[in-house]
C-alpha cells in the first residue's frame, strides 16, 4: 500500500523524461529499424529481411539462410550504392513457431523500407506468414520450403527456389525403384509438415513403380531411441529404407539401424543436406543417399570460389540451404534493381518488386538455376541424388532428375 | 524526499491531482505513438496508462468508463497515425488473447489452486473446432459437400469453441479429480501432451485433424459482407470477447462458487465439510477455464488463416502458467498485468532487443555471441521468473485481495472485537 | 500377427531393458526426493541432462589431449560416469539450497513453481555453454564401446528372431545394477541410510533424535542427482547424440516409473522403470502391427503417459507404496 505511490510517481517521472525525449525528435526506438535516420551511408535504405529459426532445434539450417543471405547482399552493396541507396539486412528469428512467424511479418510489413522477405525454413511457418505478406506486398522467396500447399493456394508473393514435395518425393522414389532395385521400401517420417508430406509423395510414387512398402510408421522430433521402430524395420527385412525429416533425427536412425544389423540404404530429403548429419551418424553415413534440389556447388561456375569465401567470412562449411539463401537473395536485388532501373532511380513500390521478383527467368545462382511459373515454384527445379561414399560432407552426386 | 512524500500524499488525495496527471500521461504516450514513424517504448508507455488507471482512486464505475475509451478509442487512434498500425495492433491482439487464456487458467489455479500444466490443449481444441469446419477438411468425415462454412459462421463458432473447450475441460477433470497437488500438474501435463500427440497423428484411420500438415486456408471471419483480414480489426474482436471474459470473472470471483473455489483451495476437507460439493466445484473451475481458452482458439485460429499442432506445446502451457504466476495467482488485475508483460517481452522487447543487437554486431560495434542472442534466452527469462517470484514474491505483481465486507453485514459476529480495518486486508493467496 | 511380435520379442526385450535401466536410475532421484520432502523435484529430468553433458565434455576434452588412445577404454568410462556424478551431485545440492530450501513451509504449489523454474534455466545453460563452444547444441558423442554382438535366439527356436546387443547396453546393465544394489546398501544399512529413512519417516521426531535434517536433505540431493547425473553419461553413449531438452520427457517418463512403483519407495522404482522401459519398447515395435497400421509408433509417448494416468487414478499409491490416508 505504502510503496505505490511511491512507485507510481517515479514512473511517472521516469515517462516524463522518455516522452519527453521521444517528442523532442528524437528516437527512442528500441529497435534497429529507425526509419531514414539510420541511412549514415547517405541516401535512401533498401532493406530485405530475412526469417528463418535462429533458435530451437533446426537452427544450423536457420542460421544458413540468414548468413547465406547477407552474403549475397554484401556482394550487391556497391551497386546499389552506386544508385544512391544502402541496403540494409533484418534478420528475424521466427523460432519455427508459426505464431512467432506471423507476428513477426506484421512487423515487417510495418516497416516501410523492407521490400522483400527472405525465408522461412519451416513450411508450416511459411504457409501462414504469405497470408500476411499479401496483405502488405511483399514479396518472399523460400530457399527451403517444400510443401505443396505452399504455393498452391497462388499467392503473388510466395515463390520459392526448391522443388515442391511432391517432384522430389516422387523423384527420390524413381532413384530409389529404379536404379538401386529397390524392391521392399519401409518408410519412416517425422510427424513434421515436411517429413511427412515429402514421405507420402516418396511412398505413392514408389508403390506406383511397382515397390511394396512394408511399413510405414512415425516418429517424434527431438527423441533419442529410435530402436521401436528400428525393430519393426529389421523384421521386415527392407531392401531400403526411406527417411522424411530432418539430420538431428535422420543422423541417429542411420547409426542405430546399423547398430542393429540393418544393412538396407537409407535415404532421406534435402533436410539431411547438411554437414550435421555426418558429424552425428560419423562413419555409418557412407552409402546413405539425399536427394537435394541444389547441385554441386563445385561444378557450378564460381561455386568452388564461393564455398570457400564462404567459409572464410563465417568459419562455417556452407549448408545445402546457404546457397539457396544466397540464390534467393540474388533474385529478390536483382528485381529491385530492374525495377529502380525502370523507375529511374525512384524507391520503388512493393507492389513492382512484387512483380519484378515473379517475372524472373533464367537466372543462374550458386546452386540452381530459376524461373518462377505462375504459382511461384521453380520451373527449373532440379532434384539431385547424392551418396556418401565416405564419412565427409557433402556426399558425391550420383544422378540428376528433371521435371 | 519530504517534497517527494508531500506530492505522494496529495496524490493520493486529491482526484483532481490525479486525473489530470493520467490525462496528461496518455496525451503525451499516445502523442508520441501517433507522431513518431515506430517507437515500441512510446507505444508499451501508451499501455501503461492502463496501468496507471488501476491505481488511482476512482470508483470501479469510473475506472471502467476511461478504460473503456482508452481501448477502444485512444490506443487505436493512437497507433493508427503512423506505418506500424498493424504491428502495434497484432500485438495488441496477442496480448489480449494470452490475457484472456490467463485468466481462464487462474481461475483453475489461482481461484481453484489446482496446478494444470497442460491448460493449451484447451486452446488448440477451440482453434481446432473451428479450424476443421472453416476449410474444407470437414468433408472428410461428414459426407456432403457443406464445408468449408463461411465466415459469417465464426461468431456462432466462438461459442462453439468456448464450449467444446469447456466439454473437454469437464473430460479432463473427471478422472483428474482423484489425484491431488502436485500429481495433478503432472497429469495435465500428460494429457496436454496427449491431445497434442493425437492432434498430430489424427490423420488416420479417418482423416480429422490433417496431421501434422496443419489446416491451412481457413476462412476469415466475415460481418455483413465485410472480410476480417488485418489485426487492427481482430483487435476488436479481441476486446470484445476480453471484457466479457473479465466481467464474468469479476462476478464469478464473489460469488458463492468463487468463494467455493477458495474454499478448496485453502482445505479441501474443510470445504467439504462445510457442504462444498468438491467434484462440482473443481469440474466447473476446469470447464469455465477451459472455456476462455477455447474461444481465443477461435479467434486465433481465424487471424492466422493456418494452425498445426506446433503451437500447442508443453512451453504454450508453461508460458501462460508464467503470465499467472508473476502476476500473482488469484489476482485479476495481477494476472492481466502478467499476461500483458510476458507477451510483449515475448513478442516485442526480445525481438527488437535481438534486432538492436544483430544491428550492432553487423557494424562492428560490439560482438555478441550468438548464443546469447536475447530471444533464444525466453526458457532462461521463464524460469528466472519462476524461481524469483516463487521466492520472492509468492503473491505476484499485484497480490490478490478478498473484497472487504463491512461489519454490519458480518452477521453473528460478536467475537469480532476489532475494527474493521479501512484498507482491505490482503488475505493469504497462497492456493492449498 | 503373433508370429511377428514373437519374432521381435528379443530385441525389444534387449532394447527395452536398456531403455528401462536408465529411467530406473532416473526414477530413484525422483523416489527418494518425494520420500524425504514430498517434493516433485522437476529439474531432475535436466539434473540427469546435466550429466550427459558434463560427462561428454569431458570425453570431448580427453578426445582432444589426445589420452582417450592411451587409457583403457573401461577406465574412461569409469572416470566420466564418476565426474558427472560429483558434477550433477554438486549441482543437485546447490538446486535444493538455492531453489527449495527457502520454500520449504511455503505451499506445494509455490515450491512447484520453483522447480519448473530450475529445469527451464538448466536447460538454456546447458544449451547456451553448448552453443558457445561448439556452434550448435546438438552433440555427438564420441563412442567409448563401439562394438556389438549377435545373439542367437533363433538357433533355440525359430519362433524367436536374433538380437544385436551393443557392447554398451551390457555396460549400462553393470552400471545401473551395481549403483542399485550400492544404495540399497546404502539405505538400508548404513547409519545416513537410517537417518535417511527416518527423516523420511517424520521429519520432526527425526530432529529431535538429533539427525541435522537439514544435512540428510542436501545428502538425499547429492545422491539422487549423482544417479541422476551417471545415467546421462550411459544415455549420451546408448544413443550417440544429445541435447538440452532430453531431460524433460525422460524425466516424465522416469517419474512415472518411480508413481509405479510406489513413490518413496527405492526397490518399486527399480522394477517400474524396467516395467515402463519394456513397455514403452514394446508398444513402439508393436502398436502398429496390432492396430493394423492405424495407430503406430508414434503413439508411444500417449502410451506412456497414459500408463502414469491410469496408475495415479486407480492406484495412486503405486504397486509397491503404502496407501497414506489423508488428514485434516
Amino acid at each position: 500500500m505504502k510503496g505505490r505511490w511511491n512507485g507510481i510517481v517515479a514512473a511517472v517521472l521516469a515517462v516524463g523524461l522518455l516522452a519527453g525525449c521521444g517528442n523532442g525528435g528524437s528516437t527512442t526506438t528500441t529497435g534497429a529499424s529507425s526509419g531514414g535516420s539510420s541511412g549514415s551511408a547517405g541516401g535512401k535504405v533498401i532493406k530485405i529481411a530475412t526469417q528463418s529459426p535462429l533458435s530451437g532445434g533446426s537452427s544450423i539450417q536457420g542460421e544458413a539462410i540468414r548468413l547465406g543471405a547477407q552474403m549475397s547482399m554484401e556482394d550487391h552493396k556497391e551497386d546499389f550504392s552506386k544508385l544512391g541507396y544502402s541496403l540494409e539486412l533484418v534478420p528475424y528469428d521466427d523460432q519455427g513457431d508459426p505464431k512467432k512467424g506471423v507476428a513477426n511479418a506484421e512487423q515487417i510489413g510495418a516497416d516501410q523500407a523492407v521490400l522483400g522477405v527472405i525465408g522461412h525454413l519451416n513450411s508450416g511457418v511459411s504457409i501462414p506468414s504469405s497470408v500476411v505478406y499479401e496483405k502488405y506486398n511483399i514479396p518472399m522467396i523460400s530457399p527451403a520450403s517444400t510443401a505443396t500447399e505452399f504455393t498452391d493456394r497462388k499467392l503473388k508473393v510466395a515463390n520459392r527456389v526448391v522443388a515442391r514435395d511432391d517432384f522430389q518425393g516422387p523423384a527420390a522414389a524413381e532413384y530409389a525403384v529404379k536404379t538401386v532395385g529397390a524392391k521392399k521400401i519401409f518408410v519412416i517420417q517425422d510427424k513434421t509438415a515436411y517429413g511427412q508430406g515429402l514421405a507420402e509423395a516418396f511412398r505413392d510414387k514408389a508403390q506406383e513403380l511397382g515397390a511394396t512398402i512394408a511399413g510405414y510408421e512415425g516418429i517424434t522430433v527431438g527423441e533419442k531411441d529410435f530402436n521401436g521402430v528400428l525393430n519393426i524395420a529389421a523384421t521386415q527385412n527392407p531392401d531400403f529404407i526411406f527417411f522424411g525429416g530432418l539430420y538431428a533425427e535422420g543422423g541417429l536412425i542411420i547409426k542405430q539401424a546399423r547398430d542393429k544389423g540393418i544393412t538396407a540404404p537409407i535415404m532421406g530429403g534435402d533436410a539431411l543436406d547438411s554437414s550435421g548429419l555426418v558429424e552425428i551418424a560419423g562413419a555409418d553415413v557412407k552409402g546413405s543417399l539425399y536427394s537435394s534440389v541444389a547441385g554441386e556447388i563445385a561444378k557450378m561456375e564460381g561455386g568452388t570460389d564461393w564455398a570457400a569465401r564462404y567459409q572464410k567470412e563465417f568459419s562455417k562449411v556452407p549448408e545445402g540451404y546457404s546457397a539457396y539463401a544466397y540464390d534467393s537473395m540474388t533474385i529478390m536485388l536483382d528485381a529491385i534493381k530492374k525495377t529502380l532501373d525502370s523507375s529511374g532511380g525512384e524507391m520503388p513500390s512493393r507492389e513492382t518488386v512484387r512483380d519484378a521478383v515473379r517475372a524472373t527467368k533464367d537466372f543462374k545462382g550458386i546452386a540452381t538455376e530459376v524461373s518462377f511459373d505462375d504459382k511461384g515454384d521453380n520451373s527449373f527445379a532440379k532434384v539431385y541424388i547424392y551418396e556418401f561414399a565416405g564419412d565427409t560432407y557433402p556426399g558425391k552426386l550420383v544422378s540428376e532428375v528433371s521435371q | 524526499m519530504s517534497k517527494l512524500d508531500n506530492m505522494r500524499i496529495t496524490l493520493r488525495e486529491n482526484k483532481l491531482a490525479q486525473i489530470v496527471l493520467l490525462v496528461l500521461f496518455t496525451l503525451v504516450t499516445a502523442a508520441a505513438v501517433y507522431l513518431m514513424e515506430r517507437s515500441v517504448t512510446a507505444f508499451l508507455l501508451l499501455l501503461a496508462s492502463l496501468l496507471l488507471l488501476y491505481y488511482t482512486s476512482f470508483t470501479n464505475g469510473i475506472k471502467w468508463i476511461i478504460a473503456l475509451v482508452l481501448l477502444l478509442v485512444v490506443i487505436p487512434f493512437a497507433s493508427s497515425g503512423g506505418t506500424s498500425y498493424d504491428s502495434y495492433m497484432e500485438v495488441a491482439t496477442q496480448c489480449g488473447i494470452y490475457v484472456a487464456m490467463a485468466l481462464g487458467l487462474n481461475i483453475v489455479v489461482g481461484f481453484a489452486g489446482l496446478l494444470d500444466m497442460g491448460f493449451v490443449a484447451f486452446f488448440a481444441v477451440g482453434a481446432y473446432t473451428y479450424g476443421i469446419f472453416a476449410t474444407d477438411q470437414a468433408n472428410n468425415f461428414i459426407s456432403g459437400d457443406l464445408f468449408p462454412l463461411s465466415g459469417g459462421t465464426f461468431w456462432i463458432f466462438i461459442l462453439i469453441g468456448g464450449f467444446m473447450a469447456g466439454i473437454f475441460g469437464i473430460l479432463l477433470g473427471l478422472p483428474v479429480l482423484r489425484v491431488k497437488g502436485d500429481y495433478l500438474a503432472i497429469v495435465t501435463l500428460g494429457f496436454g501432451e496427449i491431445i497434442r500427440i493425437i492432434f498430430n497423428n489424427l490423420e488416420k484411420p479417418v482423416n480429422i485433424t490433417n496431421g501434422a500438415m496443419g489446416l491451412s486456408s481457413i476462412q476469415p471471419p466475415d460481418l455483413f459482407g465485410f472480410d476480417f483480414t488485418f489485426p487492427h480489426q481482430y483487435y476488436f474482436i479481441v476486446i470484445a470477447i476480453l471484457l466479457v471474459v473479465i466481467f464474468a470473472v469479476r462476478r464469478l470471483e464473489h460469488s458463492r462458487l468463487g468463494r467455493s473455489w477458495k474454499a478448496v483451495r485453502e482445505n479441501e476437507i474443510a470445504a467439504q465439510s462445510m457442504g462444498i460439493p468438491l467434484i462440482r466445484t473443481k469440474l466447473i473451475a476446469f470447464a469455465i477455464g477451459a472455456s476462455f481458452s477455447g474461444m481465443m482458439g477461435v479467434v486465433f485460429a481465424a487471424k492466422q488463416t493456418f494452425i498445426d499442432p506446433t503451437s500447442f506445446t508443453l512451453i504454450e502451457s508453461t508460458t501462460i502458467l508464467v503470465m499467472v504466476v508473476l502476476g500473482g495467482m488469484g489476482s485479476v488485475p495481477g494476472v492481466i498485468l502478467g499476461a500483458s508483460l510476458v507477451t510483449i517481452l515475448n513478442l516485442q522487447v526480445l525481438t527488437e532487443l535481438t534486432n538492436w543487437l544483430n544491428q550492432l554486431s553487423m557494424q562492428g560495434i560490439i560482438e555478441v555471441p550468438n548464443a546469447l542472442s536475447p530471444s533464444k534466452m525466453q526458457r532462461f527469462i521463464f524460469g528466472m521468473i519462476l524461481i524469483l517470484v516463487a521466492i520472492f514474491r509468492p503473491n505476484g505483481l499485484i497480490a490478490a485481495k478478498n473484497r472487504k465486507i463491512p461489519k454490519e453485514v458480518v452477521t453473528g459476529g460478536p467475537h469480532q472485537h476489532h475494527k474493521v480495518p479501512a484498507t482491505p486486508i490482503s488475505a493469504k493467496a497462497n492456493p492449498e | 500377427m503373433f508370429a511377428s511380435i514373437l519374432q521381435t520379442l528379443p530385441q525389444v526385450l534387449i532394447d527395452g531393458l536398456a531403455l528401462g535401466a536408465i529411467y530406473a536410475v532416473v526414477a530413484l532421484g525422483y523416489t527418494m526426493v518425494y520420500g524425504i520432502l514430498e517434493l516433485i523435484n522437476f529439474a531432475h529430468g535436466e539434473i540427469f541432462m546435466t550429466g550427459a553433458f558434463a560427462g561428454t565434455s569431458v570425453l570431448l576434452l580427453f578426445q582432444s589431449m589426445g589420452w582417450l588412445g592411451s587409457l583403457p577404454a573401461w577406465f574412461s568410462y569409469v572416470l566420466i560416469i564418476f565426474i558427472a556424478m560429483m558434477v550433477t551431485g554438486a549441482l543437485g545440492v546447490g538446486i535444493e539450497r538455492v531453489a527449495y530450501r527457502p520454500l520449504r513451509k511455503a505451499p506445494k504449489l509455490i515450491s512447484l513453481i520453483s522447480a519448473f523454474g530450475v529445469s527451464f534455466v538448466l536447460q538454456d545453460l546447458v544449451r547456451f555453454i553448448a552453443e558457445l563452444k561448439t556452434g550448435n547444441y546438438i552433440i555427438s558423442v564420441p563412442q567409448l564401446f563401439d562394438g556389438r554382438f549377435t545373439l542367437g535366439f533363433s538357433s533355440m527356436t525359430a519362433m524367436f528372431g536374433n538380437a544385436t546387443v551393443k557392447t554398451n547396453t551390457i555396460f549400462i546393465f553393470i552400471v545401473a545394477i551395481v549403483l542399485m544394489i550400492g544404495l540399497d546398501i546404502f539405505v538400508n544399512r548404513t547409519k545416513w541410510g537410517g537417518a535417511m529413512r527416518a527423516v523420511a519417516q517424520d521429519r520432526e521426531t527425526a530432529s529431535l533424535m538429533s539427525i541435522n535434517v537439514n544435512k540428510v536433505i542436501l545428502l538425499t540431493f547429492f545422491i539422487g542427482s549423482a544417479l541422476g547425473g551417471s545415467t546421462g553419461v550411459l544415455f549420451a553413449q546408448q544413443y550417440g547424440t544429445i541435447d538440452p531438452y532430453i531431460g524433460f520427457i525422460l524425466g516424465l517418463k522416469a517419474f512415472t516409473a518411480a508413481v509405479l512403483g510406489g513413490i518413496g519407495n527405492i526397490r518399486g522404482a527399480m522394477f517400474g522403470g524396467v516395467v515402463i522401459g519394456v513397455l514403452e519398447m514394446f508398444a513402439s515395435a508393436n502398436l502398429g502391427i496390432m492396430t493394423g497400421g492405424n495407430f503406430g509408433a508414434e503413439y508411444k509417448d500417449v502410451f506412456a503417459f497414459a500408463i502414469l494416468i491410469v496408475v495415479l487414478i486407480f492406484k495412486p499409491e503405486g504397486l509397491f507404496g503404502r496407501a497414506v490416508k489423508e488428514k485434516v
